[in-house]
């Protein structure tokens, strides 16, 4: 541990992104976490390639196939293999993962600088309109939301990002409180640059870290949330082979065929898992002080 | 030769006194039905899901009443009626000796108020909800039903403003349901929890979003029913509910997925009934979206499709193919219409023919919820895109949460769409008209000439001339191709061997008082 | 204190306006209403009417509007439109269900979680630390209903150890008071009854709680190893104090305050993510009911029964800063 901090102090002068990404790469879990996301994108990128057959196209009578040379994880309720929808669901839930996210993040940012910046009477209304939003159970929220957008993928991102807005706001919110009445902001401000000149310089990238680390683990919840409403019919729609909807149609045939219900599960986990390992590596690697591990 | 028929009817009596003598151990017991869903209320006439009226019909009666498994009318309440010459003064007369729940007599007076409190919007009960039922089947309110007078104690009149040639069978239906009216001047908004009526069951207790508890009428004006309780436990998940009758813990159980159909069949402890069929499950084509208002791409869309694929598929083999919009239960099904058969290269000529040897894209709407005529939805959208694609068209699966889906369907948003329709009381008028007549269609589906013969059939009041107005009516339809009618289903209920006497009535629910549970 | 918690109970008054509102626009703004549900497949254009006109959803939204808060005022929430129930009859009858499942869920998540975390922390990185996390991560990164769905199929179908759905068998001599059923039973000294409940409750429970026991795992390790770390603890084990002692007395109360932090939260948490369970494992609950209510469009039973858990959010938040003070006397409320 000491010689760690040593080193800190020593490097003080290079540049901290790379310092952080040095440390990225010294830990189990960062690694873990970029090796799974990193399999998962060639998987959604070379989908064409390496599933074995058409994730669409039906075949209504080979229904329930079992697990078997042929079909790898077996077949689903229209015959379907489930290994190439599952090789092609990936392309779906990366997909969910970086939109809704980038949206909160967006909508996120800007409330936060908004609230935390201008302070007084906005920052007040933004933040009680955060408060407000975190009192509603998400869930409920989300399926009110793409209840009237109607139930699409598209939709279910959008509900998905709004869900996730206040959680950025305050990040980034009391990150600039921290920092805006430092003296080097009150420097910059009287060397005369302007506001947007100060929150773009400035106070954005005091924020950085606990952004980066905010949105991958971010990205993690949000593919299950698609997940979830997709389960209950609000997401992907058919015959889309994203990895919540794949397990909606496994609940009636849970005894016949429980296959069809226990891979697209542990796709799921296995996509989530990377991107909470590669948040935690970043915490790590962002925060020296948060460092406990 | 006399000899022996004496012999063989002594035999007969002898044999059904031993039968009855085995039979008496059909009385007592507790029958556990799970179900998808809790019932919403216990007054009948407010509530509109099958989930209440399968508990409200067995603590109310009706007038009249369907004969078991059929649609057909047999006295109950009532115990004869005659009708005027005109058809618009119906007199009733009533059971002697019933007597509601809470002890008071069942008359003349009772009947007229129930009717009242449902037709009349200043009456000082029309409280606790909509009277949705009563509005949809006698035309608003006060509707068709003009006057309700009292004869005599037991007799009962009822003058119409127009002739309604269904009207017997509508009174038979369970909303019609004739509640004490000592009850609900008692319990007010509160009566839908509080229920009373003549039925052969009285409420013991509900836990709502749980169980319902009947316990039977000691007082039954038929014979007291054999169970002496019957609990209807809410299990929403079709595959949870079917896990609970193979571990045991219910009796019988509706809504079984097609996917557990064959383990029933196979299980020695289960059986399965299937419910007689009035009803359709169709695929309609909006005739506002190009190309739809071409017959031959709605013709080509017919023959697209393999019907019983789908059936065996999806329904477990328990449906048969639809031809027409109405189900052969129902008298004046025309049998002779030749079905558009499924023949790939032939839809392909036609769209051809239309002009569209390149196929076309457009959305086709999918049911988001199970329902007895289309039990998978998604999948069975699915099926039909494949078929599609199969002749070169691309459709685009949508749906909407069900209310949505129905609104929007009824504003013609929808360019195809899947539906479907449960009869309410075995009338021909009952699916035509309601589903196709031109002031009714979802598709804009407008055959002035359909519409002729639909309203003559309403007004005509002689049986054989409303067959051939009907038989008539379908080969219109079937020209006009404006569905792709798909099943007409027999939803399958599933059993333990020991429960006995359940005779499923098509109109999706029935009274359990004559069932009993066998050693 | 208590002007703390007077100020606290009075800032929630404007989130809770703010919450009515948003939740009023949300549900007229879904298409369909519930005429639309109640006729289902025979929603012909004049039966729609007709009702929409008994219901008074033919006027105008603000006219709408003005009538639900005039009601709320008076604290009256409406009737279900479904039902007819008053809504708040409709919410004591099923909160309860959802609350027993997750206290229940949280019992789990605490009494594995935070042992789990400690035993981790006391012993980094050895094979138990190592597993222990693995299984934590894993538990974070799981669908519960995918949980569920597996916990169904191999303990109720496959092994059949325990019901896959309900609270409560048939044929129990039971009646519910406060719908607590678990409480229910000990006050009537029903034991069959009582043991028949918590079989019940176990595979719900477990599958609801599997996520924040993972979390609560997680926080417990890591304020562990922080307080571990510090000069005290280092000075009372130069003390000659023993082990436990250390971990129990002196670390894990200064560790404290992060764990509740996320039991709290987690709280919050379990009662939306009750959504989910209660859809698998058929529990009559509320959260399964407002989903229902949302698409049935009961829009009282959505307005109230939102309202009342944004409620209960907050105050639960509300208990949680307070229970600091009760770990941490240094901390003071103003």
């Amino acid at each position: 541990m000491a010689g760690s901090n040593e080193n800190r102090v020593m490097k003080k002068n290079t540049n901290p992104w790379l310092e952080a990404w040095r440390r990225l790469l010294q830990s189990k879990i960062g690694i873990a976490g970029l090796v799974i996301i990193i399999f998962l994108i060639l998987v959604a990128l070379l989908a064409p390639v390496l599933a074995p057959y058409d994730p669409i196209k039906t075949n209504i009578i080979a229904r329930y196939k079992a697990p078997s040379s042929e079909h790898l994880l077996g077949t689903d309720g229209l015959g379907r293999d489930i290994l190439s929808r599952i090789i092609y669901g990936s392309r779906i839930s990366l997909q969910v993962g970086l939109f809704s996210v980038a949206l909160a993040l967006l909508f996120g940012v800007g409330f936060g600088l908004l609230a935390g910046y201008y302070g007084g009477k906005l920052d007040m209304v933004i933040m009680r309109f955060m408060d407000i939003m975190l009192a509603f159970p998400s869930i409920l929220l989300a399926i009110g939301i793409v209840a009237i957008l109607g139930p699409q993928l598209k939709n279910a991102m959008i509900a998905i990002g709004i869900i996730n807005v206040p959680r950025f706001a305050r990040i980034v919110r009391s990150s600039v409180l921290s920092i805006k009445e430092s003296e080097y902001i009150s420097a910059a401000r009287a060397l005369g640059a302007g506001d947007l000149r100060i929150i773009f310089k400035h106070l954005l990238p005091n924020a950085m870290a606990p952004l980066i680390v905010q949105t991958t683990l971010s990205i993690a919840t949000a593919i299950l949330e698609a997940a979830a409403l997709s389960f209950l019919g609000l997401g992907a729609q058919p015959p889309s082979p994203e990895w919540g909807a794949m397990l909606s149609d496994a609940r009636s045939s849970l005894q016949k065929a429980p296959w069809v219900a226990t891979f697209p599960g542990l796709a799921i986990i296995f996509g989530v898992l990377g991107f909470n390992l590669l948040g935690d590596g970043l915490r790590d690697a962002l925060d020296p002080k948060m460092k406990n591990v | 030769m006399r000899k022996i028929t004496l012999t063989t009817l002594i035999i007969l009596v002898v044999m059904s006194v031993f039968v009855t003598g085995v039979m008496a151990q059909e009385q007592g017991g507790t029958l556990v039905f799970g179900r998808g869903g809790d019932t919403v209320g216990l007054d009948p006439i407010q509530v509109t899901d099958g989930e209440s009226f399968k508990v409200t019909q067995q603590i109310y009666d009706t007038l009249v009443d369907y004969t078991p498994g059929t649609t057909e009318v047999e006295p109950a309440l009532a115990t004869d009626w005659e009708v005027s010459e005109d058809g618009l003064t119906w007199t009733f007369n009533l059971r002697e000796g019933v007597e509601f729940h809470d002890g008071n007599p069942f008359n003349a007076e009772a009947v007229k108020w129930n009717f009242d409190r449902w037709r009349l919007e200043d009456h000082p009960y029309h409280i606790g909800g909509e009277f949705t039922y009563y509005g949809y089947m006698f035309q608003g309110f006060p509707g068709i039903i003009q006057e309700v007078n009292v004869v005599d104690d037991l007799t009962v009149e009822f003058v119409l403003s127009e002739k309604q040639a269904p009207f017997l069978n509508n009174l038979a239906m369970v909303p019609f349901g004739i509640a004490s009216p000592e009850a609900v001047k008692e319990h007010g908004e509160d009566y839908f929890k509080n229920p009373v009526g003549t039925g052969a069951y009285t409420l013991e207790e509900w836990r709502q979003g749980d169980r319902v508890i009947l316990k039977a009428n000691e007082n039954y004006w038929r014979e007291r029913a054999y169970l002496d309780e019957i609990v209807f436990r809410s299990i929403p998940d079709n595959s949870a509910r079917f896990m609970e009758l193979q571990s045991g813990t219910i009796d019988m159980m509706d809504g079984v997925s097609p996917e557990d159909v064959e383990a029933v069949e196979s299980a020695d402890e289960l059986k399965l009934s299937l419910r007689p069929s009035m009803n359709v499950g169709y695929f309609a084509m909006n005739f506002n979206f190009e190309p739809f208002d071409d017959v031959r791409v709605r013709r080509a869309f017919n023959h697209a499709i393999d019907k019983q694929a789908i059936i065996d598929a999806f329904y477990a083999g328990l449906a048969e193919p639809a031809k027409n919009p109405m189900p052969p239960s129902i008298w004046g099904y025309n049998d002779d219409i030749e079905p558009y058969e499924y023949n790939p290269e032939k839809a392909k000529e036609l769209l051809a023919e239309a002009g569209y040897e390149d196929g076309f894209e457009f959305d086709l709407w999918y049911l988001p919820v199970p329902r007895p005529y289309i039990p998978q939805g998604k999948f069975i959208g699915q099926a039909i895109q494949s078929y599609l694609s199969e002749i070169g068209v691309t459709a685009n699966l949508v749906t909407y949460d069900w209310s949505t889906y129905l609104d929007k369907t009824e504003h013609q948003e929808a360019p195809t769409y899947m539906l479907g329709w449960t009869g309410d009381n075995g009338d021909p008028d009952n699916f035509l008209y309601v589903l196709l007549d031109k002031t009714n269609s979802n598709n804009a589906y407008e055959s002035e000439e359909l519409h002729e013969v639909l309203v003559e059939a309403q007004k005509t009041m002689d049986q054989e001339t409303r067959v051939e107005l009907y038989m008539e009516a379908q080969e219109i339809i079937h020209k006009d191709a404006p569905w792709v009618p798909l099943v007409h289903s027999t939803p399958p209920i599933a059993l333990k061997s020991n429960v006995e006497n359940y005779v499923p009535n098509p109109t999706g629910t029935e009274k359990l008082h004559r069932v009993w549970l066998a050693e | 204190m208590i002007n703390y918690i007077i100020k606290r109970l009075l800032a929630l008054i404007p989130i809770l306006i703010g919450v009515a509102v948003i939740v009023f626009l949300i549900v007229h703004l879904i298409p369909g209403d519930p005429a639309q549900t109640m006729l289902g497949e025979r929603a012909t254009d004049e039966a729609l009417q007709r009702l929409r006109e008994q219901m008074g959803l033919n006027d105008p939204l603000p006219v709408q509007f003005w009538r639900y808060v005039k009601d709320l005022l008076r604290g009256d929430l409406g009737r279900s439109i479904m039902s007819n129930n008053p809504v708040s009859a409709e919410l004591s009858q099923r909160f309860p269900a959802t609350l027993e499942l997750s206290f229940f869920a949280m019992v789990f998540a605490v009494v594995v979680g935070i042992p789990a975390g400690i035993f981790a922390s006391v012993n980094q990185n050895s094979w138990f630390d190592n597993l222990s996390m693995l299984v934590a991560l894993i538990g974070v990164s799981m669908p519960i209903f995918w949980l569920g769905l597996m916990f169904i199929w191999l303990f109720a179908v496959e092994l059949g150890w325990f019901p896959p759905s309900s609270r409560i068998g048939v044929g129990l001599d039971f009646t519910p008071i406060t719908n607590l059923y678990v409480i229910d039973s000990i006050i009537q000294l029903n034991f069959s009854a009582l043991k028949d409940i918590l079989h019940h409750l176990v595979l719900p429970a477990v599958a609801l709680g599997t996520i924040p026991m993972a979390i609560i795992a997680r926080m417990t390790r890591s304020s562990m190893l922080e307080v571990l770390r510090k000069d005290f603890i280092r000075t009372a084990y130069a003390k000659g104090l023993k082990r436990k002692i250390v971990i129990f007395k002196h670390a894990l109360k200064n560790a404290m305050v992060p764990i509740i932090t996320v039991v709290g939260l987690q709280f919050g948490v379990l009662l939306g993510g009750a959504v989910m369970t209660e859809t698998i494992f058929s529990w009559p609950g509320l959260g399964k009911y407002l989903v229902d209510a949302i698409y049935a469009r009961d829009f009282p039973i959505v307005q109230g029964g939102i309202l009342f858990f944004a409620g209960v959010f907050v105050i639960v938040n509300l208990i949680v800063d307070l229970s600091y003070a009760l770990v941490d006397p240094r901390i003071q409320y103003e």
